[in-house]
Formats: C-alpha cells, sequence, structure tokens
C-alpha cells in the first residue's frame, strides 16, 4: 500500500514540476516555428515569476497579478520581437541580453519581496468526480487551475500548428518565410504575433513558479527551467505533445531526487539537483539522435531575419 | 486582338547605388506568350519582382488593364491576377503540395479538413494536365515537379497574367516540351504569359513578341516572326559575340580517377549512388549529364571526401584514396569547383587574397613561422586577378561584393593554381551570363590541354556537347551511358537522362 501512495504522490508531484517547463516550451515552439529563437525565456520567466508574487501580494488579487505577469512578458516579447524582427538584430544575443537583463531586472525588484509570503496563491482544486478515481485521480484531477489549463492547451496548440489555416501559415512562415510572403502571409504580423505569445507563456510559466509552485519570492528561482525549456523544444522536434512528454520526465526525476533526500539516501544533494536536467537531456537526445530528425524538423528560417528585398 | 493587359512606364529601382532598373518600359498584350530577353543582370528578375509588389519601384507606373496601380505586396498583385513562378521557387519543403498550394488563401475553412484538400487539389491539377501526387510534401519532388507546384498555385489563384523567371533553367529537355505545350494551352485559354530567359532558341521557339533588357533598360520590343536569332544575340549582348571555342583533342589512356562500383547515401539516409562506375583520363574532358537530383551532388561529394562510401572503390592516379579524409584527396592533386560556389566555394565576407590562400596558406612562400606574407600574397593574388580578368574593387575587398561570374573565376584560379591531376567542376556556368560563361569554358579547355582529366557536372546539354569529350549520362546514380559527342543528339542524351533508351547508344 505504501508503495502505491508514494507512487501516486510521486507522479502527482512530477507534473506540477513539469508545470513550468511546459508553459515556457510551448511558448518556445511557437516563437521558433515562426523562425524565431527566443534565448530570453530565463530572464523573462524570472521577469515574470517577480511581478506577478509582486502585484499579488500588493493588491491581495491572484488576477491581477496574473494580468500583471502577462503584461509585462508582452512588453518583454514586444522588445524582443521589435529588436529580432523590425530591426533584424542576431536573435541569439538578443536572447542573450533579455535573459541576462530579466535576471538582474528581477533580482532587483524582488530584493524587498524576499522572505514575504502571498496573501493570495494558486490553490488546489479538486475536479469534482475526477479527482475521486483511484490513483490517477489524485495525480491527475487534484491541481490548480494553471495546470488544468496547461492540459488543455498541449493538445490545443498540436491542433492550432497542424490542422488550422493558422498553423499552417505559421509553419509556412517559419520554413520559408519568402514563399509565405509570396502569397500575401504577413511574415511580420506572424512573427510578432506568436513571439509575443510565447513570451507571454514564459511570463506565465514564472508566475507559476512564485504563486503556485512554491509561493514566495527567491532571486533566481527559475534555476535554469527556461533553458531547460529550450534544449526540450529542439528534442520535441517543436511538437507539443512530445515537449509536454519531455517536460514529465524532467518533473519525474526532478521529484525523485527530493523523494531520495528526504529518505536520507545518502547521495549528495547537489548531484541530485543535477539529475533532472542530465537525464532530460540524455533521454531526449537518444530519442532525437537515432531519427536526425531535429535536424531535419527544425524551422529551416529560425534565426534569420526576414528582409524582402534581400536575396 | 491587341488589347494592352499590362503597360509599365518608365520603371526605376536602385539597390544601394546599382541601377538594375532603368527608366524601364513593358508593354504586353492580353494572350500573348511575351519574352523578356537579356544577360544576366540585366534586370530581368527585378523588373517583374516591381510587377508583382515584392520590391517598391523608386519611380514609374505600373498599368493594368487600363487602370493605375500601386503594388505593396505580392498579394496585391495576385488579387489583380498577376502571378509569378520564381526562379528560385518559393516553396515550403516540408509541407504538402496542397498546402503549399492553399497557402495563403482566405476562402479555404479555417480548420483544415485535409482529405478534402487533397482531392480538391488533385482534381484542380488534372484539369491543368499538371499531374501531381497532391499528397507528396515537396522536398520528395523532382525540380520539375516543383515547378509544375509553383504554376499550379498561381492558376489555383485564378491569376490571368503569369510571370515565369527562367523555367527551363532546371529542366530536362522533355520537361521542358511539356512546360512549353502548357504554357501554349494557357495563352490559347486567354491567359497571358510573361516568361524570362536568356536563352535565344526558346525565345524563338515560344514567345510572340519579345522586349530586351540590357544593362538594366529597355532597348527594344518586337514581334518574334520579324527578328532572327543573329539579330537578337546582338540586341542583347550589345557587342560582338564570343567566337565559337576551338577544341583539341589531347586525351591520353591513362585514368586519372577510376571509380569502381561506388554506393553513397544522401543526407536523408536513402541511396543516391547505386553502384557507379566510371572513369576520368589524363586531358580529357569527361561530362556528366543528367537530370539534377541523379546521384550529381554525392557522386562530387564522394570524390572530394565528404561522403562516406559504402561500396566500391575511388582511386586517383592508381592510388586507393577510398573514404580518404578531404585532405589526402586535395593532396592527391584533386581540385573542385563545388555547385554551391557561394556558400561552399568561397567564404563571402573574405577578401580575394584570403579565398586563394584557404588551402595553402601553409605553404613557405605565404607564410613563415605562422605569420602570413602579405607582400608575396598581395603580388601574386594581383597577378591572378589580371590573369582570369577578374573585376573586383581590390583584393582586399571581400568577394560578396562580385559578380557571380567573377566568383567563378576566383574560384577556377584558386583550384587550378596548384595543377591539379583531377579538376571537379559542378555546374560551373549555372547562372552566368555569355561572357562569364565564355571564360569558364576557356578555363576547362586550356586546363585540359595541360593535361588535366576533368569531370564536368552540367545540365546544359549545348554546353556538354560543346566542351566534353564524352559525355556519361547519370540516372538514379549509376551511369546508364557514356556517348561521344557529335555521334549522338540532344534528344537520344535527354531520353537517357530520363532512364529510357540507352539500348540506342552503344
Ligand atoms: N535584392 C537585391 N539587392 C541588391 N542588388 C540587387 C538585388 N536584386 C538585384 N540586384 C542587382 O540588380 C541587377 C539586376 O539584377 P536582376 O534583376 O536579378 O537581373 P536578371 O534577372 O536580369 O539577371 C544586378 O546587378 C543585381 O546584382
Ligand atoms: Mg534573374
Amino acid at each position: 500500500m505504501e508503495m502505491v501512495t508514494l507512487l501516486t504522490a510521486t507522479l502527482h508531484a512530477a507534473i506540477i514540476s513539469a508545470t513550468p517547463i511546459l508553459y515556457a516550451a510551448l511558448g518556445e515552439i511557437f516563437a521558433e516555428r515562426s523562425g524565431v529563437l527566443n534565448l530570453g525565456v530565463e530572464g523573462i520567466m524570472l521577469v515574470g515569476a517577480a511581478t506577478g508574487f509582486y502585484t499579488a501580494v500588493n493588491s491581495q488579487s491572484l488576477l491581477l497579478g496574473i494580468l500583471a505577469t502577462v503584461a509585462v512578458s508582452l512588453l518583454f516579447g514586444l522588445i524582443f520581437s521589435f529588436i529580432t524582427i523590425t530591426l533584424r538584430a542576431s536573435q541569439v544575443v538578443t536572447g542573450l541580453v533579455l535573459t541576462i537583463f530579466g535576471t538582474g531586472l528581477s533580482a532587483f525588484l524582488g530584493k524587498s519581496m524576499i522572505g514575504q509570503a502571498s496573501p493570495v496563491i494558486f490553490h488546489k482544486i479538486p475536479v469534482p468526480v475526477l479527482s475521486k478515481i483511484p490513483i490517477l485521480g489524485h495525480v491527475l484531477f487534484n491541481h490548480d487551475m494553471l495546470v488544468y489549463v496547461l492540459y488543455l492547451l498541449v493538445p490545443l496548440s498540436w491542433f492550432v500548428i497542424y490542422r488550422t489555416r493558422e498553423g499552417l501559415n505559421l509553419r509556412a512562415v517559419g520554413e520559408n518565410p519568402a514563399a509565405a510572403d509570396a502569397l500575401g502571409i504577413n511574415v511580420f504580423a506572424v512573427r510578432y504575433f506568436y513571439v509575443c505569445l510565447g513570451s507571454m507563456f514564459a511570463g506565465l510559466a514564472g508566475a507559476y513558479l512564485s504563486l503556485a509552485y512554491a509561493p514566495s519570492w527567491l532571486e533566481n528561482m527559475s534555476a535554469g527551467r527556461g533553458w531547460i525549456a529550450i534544449v526540450l523544444v529542439i528534442f520535441a522536434t517543436w511538437n507539443p505533445v512530445r515537449a509536454a512528454l519531455g517536460a514529465l520526465i524532467f518533473g519525474g526525476v526532478d521529484v525523485l531526487g527530493f523523494k531520495f533526500q528526504a529518505r536520507g539516501i545518502g547521495i549528495s544533494p547537489y548531484f541530485m539537483r543535477m539529475l533532472p536536467y542530465l537525464i532530460t537531456i540524455i533521454v531526449l537526445i537518444i530519442i532525437t539522435a537515432r531519427s536526425q530528425m531535429a535536424k531535419n524538423l527544425m524551422p529551416k528560417a529560425l534565426t534569420i531575419p526576414y528582409d524582402r528585398e534581400e536575396r | 486582338m491587341n488589347e494592352l493587359i499590362l503597360e509599365m512606364r518608365g520603371i526605376t529601382k536602385s539597390f544601394f547605388g546599382v541601377l538594375a532598373n532603368d527608366n524601364v518600359n513593358l508593354m504586353v498584350n492580353r494572350g500573348e506568350i511575351h519574352a523578356l530577353l537579356g544577360e544576366n543582370g540585366a534586370g530581368k528578375t527585378t523588373l517583374m519582382n516591381i510587377l508583382t509588389g515584392l520590391y517598391k519601384p523608386d519611380s514609374g507606373e505600373i498599368v493594368i488593364s487600363g487602370k493605375k496601380v500601386t503594388f505593396a505586396s505580392p498579394r496585391d498583385a495576385i488579387k489583380s491576377g498577376i502571378g509569378m513562378v520564381h526562379q528560385n521557387f518559393r516553396l515550403v519543403d516540408s509541407l504538402t503540395v496542397s498546402e503549399n498550394v492553399i497557402l495563403g488563401l482566405n476562402d479555404i475553412h479555417r480548420f483544415l479538413n485535409i482529405q478534402e484538400i487533397h482531392e480538391a487539389i488533385g482534381n484542380f491539377s488534372k484539369k491543368y494536365g499538371l499531374n501531381i501526387d497532391p499528397k507528396a510534401e515537396i522536398w520528395q519532388l523532382s525540380v520539375g515537379e516543383r515547378q509544375r507546384v509553383e504554376i499550379l498555385k498561381m492558376l489555383y489563384r485564378k491569376v490571368g497574367l503569369l510571370i515565369l523567371d527562367e523555367p527551363t533553367a532546371v529542366l530536362t529537355p522533355q520537361e521542358v516540351v511539356d512546360l512549353f505545350s502548357s504554357l501554349r494551352n494557357m495563352a490559347q485559354e486567354g491567359k497571358t504569359v510573361i516568361i524570362i530567359t536568356h536563352k535565344l532558341n526558346e525565345v524563338m521557339e515560344i514567345a510572340d513578341r519579345i522586349t530586351v533588357l540590357r544593362g538594366g533598360k529597355s532597348v527594344a520590343t518586337m514581334l518574334k516572326k520579324d527578328i532572327t536569332r543573329q539579330e537578337l544575340a546582338r540586341i542583347m549582348v550589345g557587342r560582338e559575340i564570343p567566337k565559337v571555342l576551338s577544341r583539341r583533342c589531347v586525351m591520353s589512356e591513362e585514368n586519372v580517377l577510376e571509380l569502381t562500383g561506388i554506393k553513397a547515401l544522401n543526407d536523408r539516409g536513402m541511396e543516391a549512388l547505386s553502384g557507379l562506375s566510371v572513369c576520368v583520363r589524363k586531358g580529357e574532358i569527361l561530362g556528366i549529364a543528367g537530370v539534377a537530383g541523379n546521384g550529381q551532388k554525392e557522386l562530387v561529394e564522394v570524390i572530394a571526401g565528404l561522403r562516406p562510401t559504402l561500396a566500391g572503390s575511388m582511386k586517383i592516379n592508381g592510388k586507393n584514396l577510398t573514404n580518404c579524409k578531404p585532405g589526402d584527396i586535395i593532396n592527391a592533386g584533386v581540385a573542385i569547383v563545388p555547385e554551391d560556389r557561394v556558400g561552399m566555394g568561397l567564404a563571402q565576407n573574405f577578401n580575394v587574397i584570403e579565398n586563394l590562400i584557404v588551402k595553402t596558406y601553409r605553404d613557405s612562400e605565404n607564410s613563415r613561422r605562422g605569420f602570413l606574407n602579405w607582400k608575396h600574397l598581395r603580388k601574386n593574388a594581383e597577378k591572378i586577378v589580371k590573369d582570369f580578368d577578374i573585376k573586383t574593387a581590390g583584393v582586399f575587398s571581400p568577394v560578396k561584393l562580385m559578380s557571380g561570374g567573377n566568383q567563378q573565376k576566383l574560384l577556377f584560379a584558386r583550384e587550378t593554381s596548384k595543377k591539379p591531376s583531377l579538376l571537379v567542376a559542378a555546374y560551373p556556368c549555372r547562372g552566368l551570363d555569355l561572357g562569364a560563361t565564355h571564360a569558364v569554358h576557356q578555363i576547362l579547355l586550356s586546363q585540359k590541354e595541360q593535361g588535366t582529366g576533368i569531370l564536368l557536372i552540367s545540365e546544359d546539354l549545348d554546353e556538354l556537347l560543346n566542351l566534353a569529350d564524352r559525355i556519361a549520362v547519370i540516372y538514379e546514380g549509376k551511369i546508364t551511358g557514356i556517348v561521344v559527342p557529335g555521334k549522338a543528339s540532344i534528344e537520344q542524351i535527354g531520353l537517357m537522362m530520363c532512364g529510357g533508351g540507352k539500348e540506342c547508344i552503344s
């Protein structure tokens, strides 16, 4: 019996741990599908976390917290878009700068909030009926709002990308913007839209950390999850469903580490904390290396600014 | 009948100081096939890109069916019934034929019913005799098929004026015949066709009327029946056309390259060379004829040591160099002018000197103790620039500012500087104009006379017939026959390139 409770608890926690990474990864999938590599995810996550927490604490409103996160991360997305899409600066450099800036800014803003608790956080809302299913009920249906939203977002993202006109436009812009442009698709509008959308998801990933996962503010609390999300996108071959699987692996190993520690198994905690990153990457490499998928499925125009009059 | 569908007046467009179009005028009648003729760099593509809203003209106006228009984007042009098939196709490789055709259309249902769309596109393509599998992804198609998708895309948008930018450059002779017959059908149906080309024989075959561009200016418009090929050539080039090449046979029996039963995969892991065998002799030009994508690219890479061979052997000057490193192969006397001169041949941001020495910077006259001997390098580079008649702003200017023809000459200069015993040239004249093509041909012939064995890959059969001592036809990764120019006709070779007719020639 104890095994079962342990397993249930582990899987339940794995989903929670996977959530912020998956939000960020979904966002990055959209941005990269449009041909824009946003390496600013980690920074935007941190700024989103700080903004959400700060607003929630001061306004006592979860909704305002989330709205503030959305607004700020959209602003970051707009700035990034303007620099890389309109001004055609290097996406890699701009993204790195954004991460450095976001990390610093969030630390600065968060100084006064360290140690505070938010009066409002995302509480678990067991889904009526469904959460009563043995084992699975607790694992899947005893979570907060943001997790449930994610349940919908994964299949929805897949559907949008592969089964709608908008998704077709998106894929075309990321593969061959000149072709899309020649058929009247507004390459710039598409890229702006999906980069901002992606940025918003990264911000939400941050808000999840500071308002649900560990409701508090800690400097650099994203702890590299933004980077893992970016790697995940590549090995998930820009596919939301695969990204969900990858995020779950990360979440699972992450949680196991905690469980081992709690039971006093004598492995260095630093090693255990490193493990989920390592294992996620190794598993994803193995999956993709065999089929060379990442290379062939990468949006061909990724990182290349579009200029109509250039040849 | 002579109703004007299009009038472009006084179009001018410059790029960073280069005047690509200079006060160009063009008038096209409804229902005609109008050829836009001119050498490379004459401004043909620019003019059509302006017409389709891709570029904004600096000045000038466009009148369509009597109404003045300004297009902000290709979409506007398509709405007004003008569509263009670009030279480098604008297709999304990872999408299917159907998806490419419906891309950007707003009257398609927001949620795609893929099955239904495949069916509709399939039926539509049959109606126009442009047979193609709607479910195929673009990367799986041959170049000719891709072109059909492009045409289909425009027809599906019901354009009345179809522009094709050098459509025959990538086609086999048979495909050209098919294309021309569908163009004639379209004209019969009342559609207007503008075909861009620099090939005179095509103009004489297909056009009703001809406008010639030269150096960015429109120099003449005339009916085809009022002009001869020779006159047309003079108008197009604006100077005397270089003399026909003189050839001597200096071929010896010695093999510089011997490939036996070579097998290799392509990038997608499918077999691209399936037991290919061929020899190149000292002092001969061996032409490789074939439709692009039948293993030519992989063949070059195998010889260069860039692609592993799974079976078979490669000997250079009698020495077995199968699966050796590129460096060893270079040292064995192999020089390569790759297909992709921009991406693979030259470092675009490097200057002339740097590009000349990328393989030889370690030689004692070029550097000492790790430091380059700039004085010597500069003198040497300036001599090469003069010898090969390369037009450049100077040996210190980056090669990306040079035209394609001059880049190609530079590449040949580098590759032949060490007197190679085997020179592999892949599509060396692709995209070059008459003058530059002539220069490259001269280089090839003079190299051959100095005893180099040359493997010349080309899709231009005229070129092969003019230069090669023997022509090997490649089809699906095998040599399907070897012919001697003068003993086989273009039609026969064309047939072999499509996998047929090998029996008719020994
Ligand atoms: N997008 C561009 N940027 C810079 N220069 C260009 C561009 N397009 C064309 N040119 C220049 O304009 C001239 C005409 O080019 P183009 O219209 O492509 O000629 P054609 O199609 O007749 O071969 C050339 O000198 C070319 O280098
Ligand atoms: Mg052109």
